[in-house]
C-alpha cells in the first residue's frame, strides 16, 4: 500500500466544513437580535446590498430598521470577527514556527502593548478622538513597537528568536507599564473607554472598520501560501532548513513582519482579544498535524470560525447584557483546550514533552 | 558530481577553524574526514554544504562555484544529513523524510506521486518503511539516524554530506549506516571518529588537526602509527586483519611525547 502523509484526509474534510460552518455562523449572525429577521430574510437583505436592482429593497417588504440591524451593524461585526479570529489564528501559527517556540503568540512582539498605548495615548491627551483616529494611534503603536523590537533583537545582520522573545516581552512590560500609569492618572471618565480598548472587542465595527484588516489578512495568505513548504523545513530546525535550499534568516524576517502587521491591523480595530492565537494553531497542528499547507488554511479557517462563534455566544447569552469578548473565548477556548491536550493525538503532535 | 575544495578557511564565533583547505573528491567517490575533535570537521562540512559560510576560498560542484548558485539550487546538488534535529513541534516520519523534496518544489503544491515515491524508496533503503506514520521523538537513537539519511536520500542530490552519521549507532548500525552511504553512488564527504571504520568504507582519506589538511590519500596510505601519534597523540600498533588481509589498527595508549599541540575540546 502507498503511503500517505498523516492529516491529509483531515484536512480534505475540514476545510470545507469550515468554510461552511463559517458561512452559517455569519448568516446567523446577521440574523440573531433583538430586531426580528429571519436567516432568509438576512440572506435577501445582503444579496439587495451586494447586486443592485433586488425588488426587495425597494418594495418595502423590509423596515429601514431591519435593514439597519442587518447591514450596518450585525454583519460587520460578524465580519470583523470572523477576520479577527483568522488574523490572530495565522499570525500565532506564524510566530510560533519562526521563533521556534509553541507558546508564541501574536502579542508576542509586544505589538498589543505598543497598541495599547497608542490609543490610550490618544484618548488621555487627545480631545475628541474618533474610534477611526483611536484605530489609526493603535496601529501606528503596534507598528512602533514591532519595529523596536525587531531592531533590538537583530545582531549581526541575523534574528536570533531567543532574543526576539525575551525583547518583546521586555518591551511589552514597558509598553504595559506606560498604560497602566496613564490609565490610573486620566480623567475617571476615560477609563471605561480604555478597558474596553485593553479587553478586545469587535462590537463598534462599520464596513470602513474591515477594509485595513481584510486587506493585511488577503495578502498574508498569499504570501504565506508561497512559503509553506519552506516554513515546514523550519520545523526540522535552522540548519536542517538551509540545507533544505530555505534563506532562514530571509523568511524568519519577512514572516515575523508579515505577521505583525496583520497583528497591529486587527489590534487598531479590535484590541488585544487573546487565546485565539496562541491556541487555535496548536488546535489545527493536533487535528491535521505540523505540515504547513494543512495547518495554516485549517487554523486560519478555524479562527474566523471560533471568534465569529464567540461573538455571536458573546451578544446573545446574557442578552441584552453583552459578555466582553475576550472573556467569553477565554471561558469557552480554555476548557475545550485543555479537554483536548488530554487526548493521544495531541501527544503525537508533542504536547506531552 | 565532482566536488573541488579550494583554499577553504573558515570561521566560527570569530575564531579561525579551517585554514587554507584544498581537497578534490572524484565522482562518486567517498572521502572520509578524520581529526581530533575541535580539529575542524564539521565547520569544513557546514562551508562545503553552505550552511555556514567560508571566509576565504571556494567549492565548486562540476566546476560550478558554489558561492554563485542560489540556496535552492545549492540544495538540489548537496544533501546534509543533520547530527540533530529541532523538537518543538512533533512531526511524523514520512512528513520528516518528504522535507528532503522541498528544494525540487514550491509554496502549497502538493507533494507529487514522484515525491512520495522517493520518499518510500529511501525509507525502504535504509529499512524504516515500517516507521513511517510514526513520530520522529519518539523514535530511538539508531532509528533516528536512519530516517534521517532517508531524508537526505530523497533530497535526491548528486552530493552526500554526513557529519559523524555513526554516533549513538551500535556496531552493527554503523556497519550498516555506513555501507548504505557508500553504495549509493553519490559523492560523499563524511566525518567519521572511527579510523578502522573510515579505513574499511572510505575511497579516501583527509585528516585535519587544528584545522589545517594534514593528509590526504588512500586509507592504507594515510592511517598509519605515526600519523595517529602525530594527529591523535596516541600510541597503536598495525596489524593485518587474518580474514580481509586488511589493516587495522589497535590503539595502546595515549602518547606521552604528542607532536602537535592539543586542541581544545569543544
Amino acid at each position: 500500500m502507498p503511503l500517505q502523509p498523516s492529516g491529509v484526509l483531515a484536512a480534505r474534510v475540514l476545510v470545507p466544513a469550515l468554510t461552511a460552518a463559517l458561512a452559517v455562523l455569519l448568516l446567523l449572525s446577521a440574523a440573531v437580535g433583538t430586531i426580528s429577521v429571519s436567516a432568509a430574510d438576512a440572506v435577501r437583505l445582503v444579496v439587495g446590498h451586494l447586486l443592485p436592482g433586488m425588488p426587495w429593497m425597494t418594495d418595502g417588504s423590509y423596515t429601514a430598521l431591519q435593514d439597519n440591524a442587518v447591514w450596518q451593524f450585525r454583519l460587520p461585526r460578524a465580519l470583523l470577527a470572523a477576520i479577527t479570529g483568522a488574523a490572530l489564528a495565522l499570525a500565532g501559527a506564524l510566530m510560533q514556527v519562526v521563533v521556534h517556540n509553541p507558546l508564541a503568540e501574536p502579542y508576542i512582539l509586544g505589538v498589543s502593548a505598543g497598541a495599547g498605548v497608542g490609543a490610550v495615548s490618544l484618548i488621555v491627551f487627545g480631545v475628541g478622538a474618533s474610534s477611526l483616529a483611536i484605530g489609526s494611534a493603535a496601529f501606528l503603536g503596534a507598528l512602533l513597537a514591532t519595529a523596536a523590537v525587531y531592531l533590538l533583537s537583530q545582531r549581526h545582520g541575523r534574528i536570533a528568536p531567543q532574543r526576539l522573545i525575551l525583547a518583546g516581552v521586555a518591551l511589552g512590560s514597558l509598553f504595559s507599564a506606560v498604560t497602566s500609569y496613564l490609565t490610573i492618572t486620566t480623567d475617571a471618565q476615560n477609563v471605561f473607554s480604555i478597558m474596553f480598548l485593553l479587553l478586545g472587542s469587535v462590537s463598534a465595527a462599520t464596513m470602513t472598520h474591515l477594509a485595513l484588516p481584510a486587506a493585511a489578512l488577503l495578502g498574508v495568505l498569499a504570501f504565506t501560501a508561497f512559503r509553506a513548504r519552506a516554513l515546514n523545513a523550519l520545523l526540522a530546525g535552522d540548519d536542517a532548513a538551509t540545507s533544505l535550499g530555505v534563506n532562514v534568516n530571509r523568511l524568519r524576517s519577512s514572516v515575523l513582519i508579515a505577521a505583525a502587521l496583520l497583528t497591529g491591523s486587527v489590534v487598531a480595530v479590535s484590541g488585544g482579544i487573546g487565546f485565539v492565537g496562541l491556541v487555535i494553531p496548536h488546535v489545527a497542528r493536533i487535528v491535521v498535524g505540523t505540515d504547513h499547507r494543512r495547518t495554516l488554511p485549517v487554523a486560519t479557517l478555524g479562527g474566523a470560525v471560533f471568534l465569529t462563534g464567540a461573538d455571536l455566544l458573546a451578544r446573545t447569552v446574557a442578552a441584552p447584557t453583552e459578555i466582553p469578548l475576550g472573556v467569553l473565548t477565554a471561558l469557552v477556548g480554555a476548557p475545550f483546550f485543555l479537554w483536548l491536550l488530554r487526548r493521544d493525538r495531541a501527544d503525537s503532535v508533542g504536547m506531552s514533552r | 558530481m565532482r566536488v573541488d575544495i579550494d583554499g577553504l578557511s573558515a570561521h566560527r564565533g570569530g575564531r579561525p577553524v579551517v585554514t587554507d583547505v584544498s581537497i578534490a573528491v572524484p565522482s562518486g567517490s567517498v572521502l572520509g574526514l578524520i581529526g581530533p575533535n575541535g580539529s575542524g570537521k564539521s565547520t569544513l562540512l557546514r562551508a562545503v554544504s553552505g550552511i555556514g559560510r567560508a571566509s576565504s576560498g571556494r567549492v565548486r560542484f562540476d566546476g560550478v562555484d558554489a558561492a554563485t548558485l542560489s540556496r535552492r539550487d545549492l540544495a538540489r546538488r548537496v544533501a546534509v544529513m543533520a547530527q540533530e534535529h529541532s523538537e518543538e513541534f512533533e512531526i511524523t516520519v514520512l512528513d520528516l523524510v518528504l522535507l528532503g523534496r522541498i528544494p525540487h518544489g514550491r509554496g502549497f503544491g502538493r507533494d507529487s506521486e514522484h515525491d512520495i515515491s522517493l520518499a518510500e524508496a529511501a525509507l525502504d533503503r535504509v529499512g524504516a518503511r515500517r516507521l513511517a506514520g510514526r513520530r520522529f521523538a519518539a523514535l530511538s537513537g539508531g532509528e533516528r539516524q536512519r530516517v534521517l539519511l532517508a531524508r537526505a536520500l530523497t533530497q535526491d542530490t548528486p552530493v552526500l554530506i554526513l557529519d559523524e552519521p555513526t554516533n549513538h549507532l551500535d556496531i552493527a548500525h554503523q556497519l550498516e549506516l555506513l555501507e548504505l552511504v557508500t553504495t549509493t553512488e553519490r559523492t560523499v564527504l563524511v566525518a567519521l571518529h572511527d579510523l578502522n571504520l573510515a579505513a574499511r568504507s572510505c575511497d579516501a582519506v583527509a585528516v585535519l588537526a587544528d584545522g589545517r589538511l594534514v593528509a590526504l590519500g588512500e586509507p592504507d596510505d594515510v592511517l598509519d602509527t605515526t600519523a595517529i601519534r602525530t594527529v591523535f597523540g596516541v600510541d597503536s600498533t598495525a596489524v593485518r586483519h587474518p580474514a580481509t588481509g586488511r589493516r587495522h589498527l589497535i590503539f595502546d595508549a595515549r602518547s606521552p611525547h604528542p607532536v602537535s599541540k592539543g586542541t581544545p575540546v569543544r
